[in-house]
C-alpha cells in the first residue's frame, strides 16, 4: 500500500511540475510576441504621453525585471488567480468556471458515447473480422478521421434541425420551458444531442477500430484459449476475460486525447452557439482579452493534466501490472 | 545507399516488396489517385475554370443545377462556390504541407536525440514535449496567430509548433528499440560517429511507421487549417475551405450548397491521405492488415 501511495504522490509531484511548465511557457510566448502591453492599454484608454505609460508600467509590474514578473505570475496562478479579463472586468477564473459546466456536459457526453458505442463496435467485429460490418468499421474510422468536426456540425444543423426540424439549431436551452424542472432538463438534453454526436462520431470512428484491433490480438493470446479449453462460456470469456484487457488501448486513448476532445469541442461550441469555455476563448480573441485567452490556455492543460492522471488511476483499477516508471 | 554486396540485396526486395504490397492494395491506390486528382485540381484548375473565387460570378443564394447560375450554385454575396471550391485547396494544402514537414522534422530531431542518448538527455527532452501535448493543440495554435496575427507563414508555424510532439514520441520509440538492435552496435564497433549512426543506420529501419505518421499528420494539418480559417483566424484575404464555409455558417440553413461543398472537399482530400498512409502501413507491416 505505502509504494502505491508514493507512485501516487510520484505522479502528483509530477503533474504539477507540468502545469508549472506549461504557465512558465505561455509566459514566455506572450513576453516573446510583438507589441508592447503599456502601449495597447494606454491606447485603450486614449492616452499617450510618457507620463501616462510610466503609470501604467508601474500599476502592473511591467517595469519590473522579466523574472520579477514571472514569479509573480507564477504565485498569482498558483494562488487561484489568472487575471481580470479586460472585457468582462470580472477575475478569469470565475467566468471560466461559469462555462465550465456546459464544457463538461458536452465532451463528457460525446466521449461516453463514442467509448461505449466504439467498444461495443469493437467487440462485436473483432468476432467477426471478416464481415462487412467490420469492413464498415475501417472505411469509417478513416473517413471519421478526416471529417473536420465543425463541418459535421453544420450539416447536422442542416439535416436535422433545419429540414426535419426535430432537434434545436443551437443554444443549450429555450425560454419556453423556463418553468418546470423536468421540462427543463429535457429541453437541455434535446440541445445536448447534436453537439455531442458531432463531437462523438469523430471519436467514435477511431476508438471502434483501435478496440477492433486489441480484441482480435487479445482474442489470440493463450489465457483466452486457455480460458475455452476449461469450457468458459463464449460469452463469459469475450466480455469478462478478453474485454478487460482488450479496453486497455482505448481508455489510454481516450485519456491520453483529453486535449484533442477539447479542441474539437471549441469548434462544436462555436458552431452550436454552446455556451462553454471552447466558446468563450473565440470571443476573448476577437476581443483582444489577453488575460482570458491565456487563462483558458493554462486551464484547459490543467484540465489534460488532470485527465490524465486519472486515467493513470484507472489503469490500475484495470490492470494491475501497470506501475509507475514502467515501460510505456 | 552504398553497396556492401551482401545484405543489401534483401533490402531491396524489402523495399519494393512493401511497394508491390502498396499497389496491390486497391483502396490505398484510390486515395493515391484522387490526391493527385485534387493536387492536380489546385495547381491548374483555377486556370482552366476561370472564375475568380472572390468575385461576384452571378446572383446571390442560386442553388447547385440552377439554370441561371454556375454548377455549385453561389453564396450570399453571390461568389461561384466551385470556384472557391477549386481555389481554395491552394492555401489549405500548401499550409498543412509545410506545417506537416515542420512538425516531422522538429519530431524527427527531438525524438532521435531522446531516444539515442536516453538518460538525462531522453528525460529532458521528453519532459518538454510533454508541455506541449499538455495545451489542447487546437487552442495553443489559437493562441499562437493570436500573439503572432494572421498571414499564411504564421498560421504555417503555429500549426506546426502544436503538432511536433506526436512525431517525436514515435521517433524516440523507434530510436530506443532500433539502438540495442545487432548492426546498430556493429557500426558502433567500427567506429561510426553518433551522427552517422543515427543519420544513416538507424533512421532508414525508422521510416516506415514515420512515413505512415506523415500522413496522418497531414491529414491533422489540413483539418486544423481548415478550423483555424473557419473560425475566421487565418488571413481574411486568402481563400479557403475553411474560410468559405466559415464566412457562410450563418446562411448554411438555407442555403447548405454554400458549406456543404468545401467540406467535402476536405473530407475528399484528407480520406485520399488517410487511406494513402492505411496502405503504406498495411505494406510495411502486412501482419496487422485488416486492423
Amino acid at each position: 500500500m505505502t509504494a502505491l501511495a508514493r507512485s501516487i504522490g510520484i505522479r502528483l509531484g509530477q503533474a504539477i511540475g507540468l502545469l508549472l511548465a506549461v504557465v512558465v511557457i505561455v509566459f514566455l510566448l506572450v513576453q516573446l510576441a510583438p507589441g508592447d502591453a503599456a502601449l495597447y492599454l494606454a491606447g485603450e484608454q486614449g492616452v499617450g504621453d510618457p507620463e501616462f505609460l510610466a503609470k501604467i508600467r508601474a500599476d502592473y509590474g511591467l517595469d519590473q525585471p522579466l523574472l520579477v514578473q514571472l514569479g509573480t505570475y507564477i504565485g498569482n496562478v498558483a494562488q487561484l488567480d489568472l487575471g481580470e479579463s479586460t472585457y468582462f472586468g470580472e477575475p478569469v477564473l470565475g467566468l471560466i468556471l461559469d462555462r465550465l459546466l456546459a464544457t463538461v456536459a458536452l465532451a463528457g457526453a460525446a466521449l461516453l458515447f463514442a467509448v461505449i458505442i466504439g467498444v461495443a463496435l469493437g467487440v462485436f467485429t473483432a468476432r467477426r473480422p471478416e464481415s462487412p460490418a467490420s469492413h464498415g468499421v475501417t472505411v469509417m474510422s478513416l473517413v471519421g478521421f478526416a471529417t473536420p468536426v465543425f463541418w459535421l456540425s453544420l450539416m447536422f444543423i442542416v439535416v436535422f434541425a433545419a429540414k426535419w426540424g426535430v432537434l434545436p439549431v443551437g443554444g443549450i436551452e429555450d425560454v419556453r420551458y423556463e418553468g418546470g424542472w423536468f421540462g427543463e432538463t429535457v429541453d437541455f438534453f434535446q440541445h445536448l444531442v447534436l453537439p455531442a454526436v458531432s463531437l462523438g462520431i469523430i471519436y467514435l470512428a477511431i476508438y471502434s477500430r483501435l478496440a477492433r484491433a486489441s480484441m482480435l490480438e487479445v482474442l489470440e493470446s493463450d489465457y483466452i484459449r486457455t480460458a475455452r479449453a476449461k469450457g468458459a462460456h463464449e460469452r463469459v470469456v469475450v466480455y469478462k476475460h478478453a474485454l478487460r484487457n482488450g479496453i486497455i488501448p482505448v481508455v489510454t486513448a481516450a485519456g491520453l486525447q483529453i486535449g484533442n476532445l477539447l479542441s474539437g469541442a471549441l469548434l462544436v461550441e462555436f458552431v452550436f452557439a454552446w455556451p462553454g469555455i471552447g466558446r468563450l476563448m473565440i470571443t476573448s480573441i476577437f476581443r483582444r482579452d489577453s488575460p482570458m485567452v491565456v487563462g483558458i490556455v493554462i486551464f484547459s492543460a490543467a484540465m489534460v493534466i488532470l485527465a490524465n492522471l486519472l486515467t493513470d488511476f484507472v489503469y490500475r483499477l484495470i490492470d494491475p501490472r501497470i506501475r509507475v516508471g514502467g515501460s510505456r | 545507399m552504398t553497396d556492401l554486396g551482401i545484405g543489401i540485396e534483401s533490402v531491396e526486395t524489402g523495399g519494393r516488396g512493401a511497394f508491390r504490397m502498396f499497389l496491390r492494395n486497391k483502396a490505398a491506390v484510390a486515395g493515391l489517385v484522387v490526391f493527385t486528382f485534387v493536387v492536380l485540381v489546385t495547381i491548374f484548375g483555377p486556370g482552366i475554370y476561370g472564375v475568380e473565387a472572390h468575385k461576384m460570378a452571378a446572383g446571390p443564394f442560386l442553388g447547385p443545377g440552377d439554370d441561371a447560375g454556375p454548377l455549385l450554385g453561389t453564396d450570399y454575396l453571390g461568389r461561384d462556390i466551385l470556384a472557391g471550391v477549386i481555389t481554395g485547396g491552394r492555401t489549405t494544402l500548401f499550409v498543412a504541407a509545410v506545417a506537416g514537414a515542420m512538425a516531422m522534422g522538429l519530431g524527427l530531431v527531438v525524438g532521435s536525440l531522446a531516444g539515442y542518448f536516453g538518460g538525462w538527455v531522453d528525460a529532458l527532452l521528453m519532459r518538454f514535449t510533454e508541455i506541449f501535448q499538455a495545451m489542447p493543440s487546437l487552442l495553443f495554435s489559437l493562441v499562437l496567430i493570436y500573439l503572432l496575427g494572421p498571414g499564411t507563414w504564421k498560421e504555417t508555424l503555429a500549426i506546426g509548433i502544436t503538432l511536433w510532439a506526436l512525431p517525436a514520441r514515435l521517433t524516440r520509440a523507434e530510436f530506443l528499440r532500433l539502438r540495442e538492435m545487432e548492426f546498430v552496435k556493429a557500426s558502433r564497433a567500427i567506429g561510426c560517429s553518433d551522427l552517422r549512426i543515427m543519420t544513416r543506420t538507424i533512421l532508414p529501419n525508422a521510416m516506415p511507421p514515420l512515413l505512415v505518421a506523415a500522413t496522418l499528420l497531414v491529414v491533422i494539418a489540413v483539418l486544423f487549417h481548415a478550423g483555424l480559417a473557419f473560425l475566421g483566424m487565418v488571413d481574411i484575404n486568402t481563400i479557403s475551405w475553411g474560410s468559405i464555409m466559415g464566412k457562410n455558417k450563418g446562411y448554411a440553413l438555407t442555403a447548405w450548397w454554400t458549406v456543404a461543398f468545401p467540406g467535402l472537399a476536405i473530407v475528399t482530400t484528407g480520406l485520399s491521405i488517410a487511406l494513402i498512409g492505411d496502405g503504406l502501413q498495411d505494406a510495411f507491416n502486412p501482419k496487422l492488415r485488416g486492423r
